[in-house]
């Protein structure tokens, strides 16, 4: 039962195959046998979740389960799950009881999901392949040698490695689509506003977007048929319609347009990569859709811009840990500057300190019209690209990520050339698109990822497209040995 | 555009982060470089782009101003490092 999908699962329980105890059980069994190796979850919930799954069979005896009944999943250390640590795979937070639950979390618990626990991820999300946990770095089922990506790298894992077979996510530059694509698995960033951020850790507010990491299309559709929707506790959340995601995903693409930007295409791209997205490109071609190269003029400009948004926004919100309310607080200080300074410096690992002062610069007086004003001017530049490309194409595709999974500790010491990683993602981010990555072939034994994406509130398409590709193609199916 | 050690000790103040002497010589090397990354924004010129603060340009959803939080004091204190009588205890700021 461990390697079946959502659809699979849920038509299981309704059958009664199996009961959620059972199938719970099953998780919590492979995670005590992996997670040592992979270090996927951070907080394993074995306990509440069998208690959840009992809930989710008496409710079904009671006729009134619904799709996702007694399903169990993960969640990203970042989303708060009341009386549960809530960490951000931060010092910070290792403390830290969630005193409620995030939107996402409720709306799923709502539904009889299953929590088994919490996946490890970067620290507070800022990073891009999962080394910056105050927990440890996450390892690739694929290649534990490899990292599996980040920022949502814990996720991805435990997805891959059959620990979970869906698990929440979230992305502000690449965090659901890069892990995605090094770990062979589906991961849908949605447009920003379309998920609640309410009780969501904040990175970078105006570009941080939940998500979910799965194993197909269609497990995708139902996960996010549950969590989206308009919340009134949070102030960006955008009050539209949710689409019948699992309807629309069986549409012909017969007429498809499909953008290819050609800067996707140019120097830094690993050939083979290249040459399996080319040959991806044509499964397209022989499901109706034309394919016409399109150009993003400003896109080698989006990660200059990201990192001055990102780390300006990150240093506002990071403001709240200071050593008062909850969180680290640093042994016997002295006075209340001594308490915040070292507090913060004790509490924060080195990436997320240097972010802090990046966007502290780029903030400060004198600086911020040539940083944080000119970002935000070619964040209008690069949104401009992408409306003018879509008023000739329906979906924009390229790779996720210029190569496959990376060795753990090869990036570490050079924080560009990390930045670098989500140089095909980080402008869906600035722009607010939504954007998705599906397994699109193997090179050399590793996944790679083909990037869809669509406009505004378009996550139907996304999962439409992604979805018939997986009808013809089975990359989607293909699992990292590991005897599982 | 570089920056130089006494920079890093101002920004260092200012996100109130302490930072030792290897930390402070760690930081000016790497945001150097990332500034070098970010600098290459000014190789476009920008004049009369209107900058772009939020995906959809958007403000600010209001809510009516009515009362809809709860009272959760006790929930809330039970996460902080040190209280006393309801309240959050700090170090002595007034002598």
């Amino acid at each position: 039962m461990l390697n079946q999908g959502l659809a699979d699962i849920a038509k299981a329980l309704a059958k009664g195959e199996y009961s959620s105890v059972e199938l719970t059980q099953a998780y919590l069994d492979s995670i005590a046998k992996h997670n040592q190796a992979l270090n996927a979850f951070i907080t394993v919930t074995a306990e509440q979740a069998l208690v959840q799954a009992a809930a989710a069979d008496a409710r079904r005896a009671t006729g009134s389960a619904t799709l996702m009944t007694g399903i169990p999943i993960a969640h990203k250390d970042i989303f708060c799950t009341k009386g549960v640590r809530t960490s951000c795979a931060s010092r910070m937070l290792d403390n830290f009881i969630a005193p409620y639950d995030a939107t996402v979390v409720e709306k799923l618990a709502a539904d009889g999901v299953v929590m088994l626990g919490k996946t490890n991820m970067d620290e507070f999300a800022m990073g891009s392949s999962n080394e910056t946990s105050w927990y440890g770095p996450v390892r690739n089922p694929w290649n534990q040698e490899l990292v599996p990506g980040g920022s949502s790298g814990g996720s991805a894992s435990a997805v891959a490695a059959h620990l979970c077979p869906a698990a929440t996510a979230t992305d502000t530059g690449g965090s659901i689509r890069q892990p995605a694509s090094f770990c062979g698995l589906t991961g849908i960033k949605p447009t920003y506003g379309r998920v609640s951020r309410w009780g969501m850790i904040a990175f970078a507010s105006s570009l941080d977007q939940a998500g979910v990491l799965t194993r197909s299309a269609e497990d995708a559709a139902m996960m996010m048929q549950v969590i989206s929707g308009f919340d009134p506790r949070d102030s960006t959340s955008v009050d539209l319609p949710v689409p019948d995601y699992l309807a629309e995903l069986k549409k012909p693409l017969q007429g498809l347009r499909i953008g290819i930007p050609k800067q996707h295409f140019a120097e830094g791209l690993n050939p083979q990569v290249e040459a399996q997205i080319r040959e991806a490109l044509k499964e397209f071609e022989k499901l109706g859709a034309t394919i016409k190269e399109i150009s993003l003029d400003n896109s080698h400009l989006s990660v200059s811009a990201y990192y001055v948004i990102a780390p300006a926004e990150a240093s506002a919100n990071l403001s709240r840990y200071d050593g008062v309310r909850y969180g680290y607080r640093c042994a016997n200080p002295t006075d209340l500057e001594d308490m915040y300074k070292r507090s913060r410096a004790e509490g924060f690992g080195a990436e997320v300190k240097r972010r802090i002062m990046v966007g502290t610069y780029a903030l400060s007086a004198g600086f911020y019209d040539a940083y944080y004003v000119k970002a935000q001017k070619i964040r209008r530049l690069i949104k401009d690209d992408f409306s003018r490309a879509f008023e000739q194409v329906d979906v924009i595709m390229g790779p996720t990520s210029p190569h496959t999974a990376f060795p753990l500790g090869a990036k570490t010491t050079d924080p560009v050339a990390m930045y670098l990683e989500d140089i095909y993602t980080i402008a869906v981010n600035l722009a607010g698109l939504p954007g998705l990555s599906i397994p699109a072939g193997l090179v050399n034994g590793l996944p790679i990822g083909l990037q869809i994406v669509g406009r505004d509130f378009d996550e139907a398409r996304l999962l439409n497209v992604a979805h018939q590709f997986q009808q013809v193609t089975d990359w989607h199916q293909r699992t990292p040995g590991m005897g599982i | 555009m570089t920056i130089e050690l006494k920079d890093i000790e101002t920004i260092a103040h200012l996100a109130r982060l302490e930072l030792s002497p290897a930390e402070q010589q760690e930081a000016l090397k790497s945001i150097n470089n990332i500034l070098v990354l970010i600098n290459q924004m000014q190789e476009i010129d920008t004049s009369g782009v209107v900058p772009l603060a939020h995906a959809y340009d958007a403000s600010q959803r209001c809510r009516e101003d009515k009362v809809t939080e709860t009272d959760q004091r006790d929930l809330l204190l039970a996460g902080a490092p040190s209280t006393a009588n309801g309240l959050f205890l700090v170090p002595k700021v007034i002598e």
